[in-house]
């Protein structure tokens, strides 16, 4: 057990703390003075604080993958609670597959608009018929002449509304297996033939939406990877995507709220944490919290020191992450009992409502990426070796 | 920057799990339950392999290793079930004596010719029965749930935490025997009337660093009952059949043990990390031991009961021998402190009580 980076580390660490110290008067606020988020974006990836080991020609910063340096970044700009740049799906998930997948002219047109700011994307994977079960989805690509003719329809398409591109899983080898006639497209979303439709979610807010194809025409190349392989590339990326739904470092954060929370609000004129039962119950989380931390410090290790093992730490952790965080948020509304239903505009409401609707935005990711009943037939067919259901024949 | 067991502390889990495959089968331990063989014949063996002076100075005939191993041995121990004084006499005693300077007695419990059971329940959660009143250094009353009921000294902490050492055989001492759930261990009560005892320590931390320490292999011990709980199950979900088809392929078992890994798995970092801030990071040890033995009780009790419900009717019967890894779970819940009792520790240590 060894807890140090060393001195090049330790350098490295008081580099990122200087640029904060400088620049952090510049994020991205309401006030008239700061940067615009993708001016802060340009600033970011110039320093090497976000597209870090994008390569330059790219758009990126260049350095060589050194998953402390990250780290390190990632922990000095969550301590001073700085805007860590642009995220969302296209440079969390398209960006990295396009880089390992994607064929030089992809690489070119879309990496530095994407990591710029300038092109939002979408996803469009799920359908209505085609939830945990992904591979059996429906949205055909016909090929006619140069072009790819796409109709169906993708559900739970976060960003669709304010998306210039999608990303987007279409079935193009009708006569193949489930898993081998899914190809990977890329396409405009002004597109003719294209409609979003808006979802309200139980959060009242419509983080996701409907988006439904008709006679959509796509030129033939704007696809990853060759036909065929969509559900190899769709794979790589949703593996990325599981263990990011819940870090361990933000379920920190929340906790310290919690525990705010139960120091200032009062029942009764007694404090919450005053209260032997609310304290317990805080006690039980907070042993959880510090459980999945300790998780996470083990599979960063087994990713820097090779021939380590994390054993089955990484398998779990969107299952038991997600569940987390969704009872932390009910610990604080009923630690604040009735003023911990309010909602929207009810002037006693604390934390802006973000207990509740992360509370409710939890109980979302629970279900998406894989549902938790999902994570435990890989936990046990993957992690444990014990045998997949048998199947039963197609309709 | 390396988080986990080094080459060194994997080779020790290793050797020690082979060893104890072979030599401490649950036949064996069936012996020892039924007094058939004595734990002492165990602890012999176990002396063989360096456990007893594991944590005992290299001047004083120990082996002079960290907190981290003896993690890695309580959990190896806890996995074959095994009769032992570990807790005791290979961490809780050593720790406390060499923290108090006392190393008299250190060279002997390291060659496993004295064995010292721990009495400090006049700290944790006393019951009305319990209670001991000092006077200079005489002691009179009783402590329950003592830990060992064959050692040779104990040592022993009033309510201020203080620490006394007497000898088993000491005029005004008697020692009874008191039955538990868990065979796999024993416990006594002391019942001490005017018993001359040597003054330890009047230094509370030195109970605390016993203490905290024996917390965190109590969690290295539910750890690794709950491995070979989680073990045995998929082993025998793989191999039961009904309805034409072993259960392991029915998703209704397959969750069961995938519950058990995803609460389980997280838990040895939290152990792993508890035990290396024992000797690196003292200001967090406190808070650590307390969080982790009572995060190991919970998930600890979890694994218990749904591991025998994987098993049907049959991890509830005496042949297959799984509830002596359900009952070992169920006493290091207890001792030294119930998960309620150690979550109101953490608060009060974090300034919230």
């Amino acid at each position: 057990m060894d807890l140090s980076f060393g001195i090049e580390y330790t350098n490295f660490r008081e580099e990122v703390k200087d640029f904060i110290d400088q620049h952090q008067d510049k994020q991205p606020s309401a006030t008239t003075e700061s940067m615009s988020a993708i001016e802060w974006q340009k600033l970011l990836i110039d320093n090497g604080y976000h597209s870090r080991t994008i390569p330059r020609e790219y758009g990126g910063f260049g350095a060589e993958p050194d998953i402390i340096k990250s780290r390190i970044i990632a922990e000095e700009f969550s301590r001073a609670r700085i805007n860590t740049g642009l995220g969302g799906q296209g440079i969390s998930m398209l960006v990295p597959v396009l880089l390992e997948m994607g064929s030089e002219e992809q690489k070119q047109q879309f990496v530095r608009t994407t990591i710029g700011g300038e092109m939002v994307w979408c996803q469009g994977y799920s359908e209505p018929g085609a939830g945990s079960d992904l591979a059996s989805l429906t949205t055909k690509a016909e090929l006619d002449g140069d072009e790819w003719v796409i109709n169906g329809q993708k559900i739970w398409t976060s960003t669709a509304q304010l998306a210039d591109w999608i990303f987007c899983l279409v079935r193009t080898e009708p006569e193949a297996s489930k898993h081998q006639g899914i190809s990977f497209l890329l396409f405009d979303m002004k597109t003719p033939g294209i409609e979003v439709r808006p979802l309200v979610d139980m959060t009242g807010s419509a983080n996701f939406n409907e988006v439904f194809f008709t006679d959509v025409r796509v030129p033939k190349d704007q696809i990853v990877g060759k036909r065929g392989q969509g559900w190899q590339v769709a794979n790589a990326i949703l593996g990325h995507e599981r263990g990011s739904l819940a870090p361990p470092e933000a379920a920190k954060s929340r906790l310290e709220g919690v525990i705010r929370l139960m120091q200032s609000e009062t029942i009764g004129g007694e404090k919450v944490i005053d209260n032997p039962v609310f304290r317990d119950r805080l006690m039980s989380i907070q042993g959880r919290v510090l459980a999945m931390q300790f998780n996470d410090m083990r599979l960063f290790s087994a990713r820097i020191n090779k021939g380590q093992s994390a054993g089955m730490a990484g398998i779990i952790v969107k299952l038991m992450g997600t569940e987390l965080r969704h009872e932390l948020e009910a610990l604080a509304i009923d630690a604040m009992g009735e003023i911990g239903l309010s909602y929207e505009d009810n002037p006693y409401i604390r934390g802006e409502g973000s207990w509740q609707y992360l509370y409710m935005y939890f109980l979302g990711l629970i279900i998406g990426g894989g549902t938790s009943q999902i994570q435990k037939n890989i936990i046990s067919e993957r992690g444990l070796g014990m045998p997949k259901e048998p199947k039963v024949d197609a309709k | 920057m390396e988080f986990g067991l080094s080459q060194e502390q994997i080779m020790l889990q290793d050797m020690t799990n082979k060893y104890l495959a072979e030599q401490v089968s649950l036949e064996r331990v069936r012996k020892v339950v039924s007094s058939e063989i004595s734990d002492e014949e165990i602890w012999q063996e176990l002396t063989e392999l360096g456990i007893p002076g594991l944590m005992i100075p290299e001047a004083n005939g120990g082996v002079g290793l960290g907190a981290l191993d003896a993690a890695v041995i309580a959990e190896c121990l806890a996995y074959h079930v095994t009769p032992s004084a570990f807790l005791s006499s290979a961490v809780m005693a050593p720790v406390a004596l060499i923290a108090a300077g006392k190393d008299e007695l250190l060279a002997a419990i390291a060659a496993g010719e004295q064995r010292v059971g721990i009495a400090f329940g006049e700290t944790i959660g006393a019951r009305r029965e319990a209670g001991i009143a000092v006077i200079g250094s005489v002691l009179s009353g009783k402590c329950l749930f003592v830990l060992d009921s064959q050692a040779d000294h104990y040592l022993i902490a009033d309510k201020d935490k203080n620490l006394y050492l007497v000898a088993a055989s000491a005029q005004g001492l008697q020692r009874n025997s008191l039955t538990t759930v868990d065979k796999t261990r024993t416990t006594c009560e002391l019942v001490l009337d005017q018993v001359e005892a040597e003054v330890i320590s009047n230094d509370p931390a030195v109970y605390t660093r016993s203490l905290d320490l024996g917390r965190v292999m109590q969690a290295a011990d539910t750890l690794g009952a709950a491995q070979s709980m989680l073990d045995q199950s998929v082993v025998y979900a793989k191999q039961r059949e009904q309805f034409n088809r072993v259960i392991a392929s029915f998703q209704a078992v397959k969750h069961m043990c995938a519950d058990m890994v995803a609460n389980l798995e997280p838990c040895r970092s939290l152990v792993w990390y508890a035990a290396h801030a024992m000797d690196q990071v003292p200001e967090e040890a406190r808070l650590m031991a307390c969080h982790t033995k009572a995060h190991l009780s919970e998930v600890g009790k979890a694994v218990a009961k749904t591991a025998t419900e994987v098993h049907g009717g049959m991890g509830f019967t005496d042949l297959v021998g799984l509830h002596y890894w359900f009952k070992r779970i169920g006493a290091n819940r207890q001792l030294l402190g119930s998960p309620e009792l150690l979550r109101n520790e953490a608060a009060k240590i974090q300034g919230f009580v």
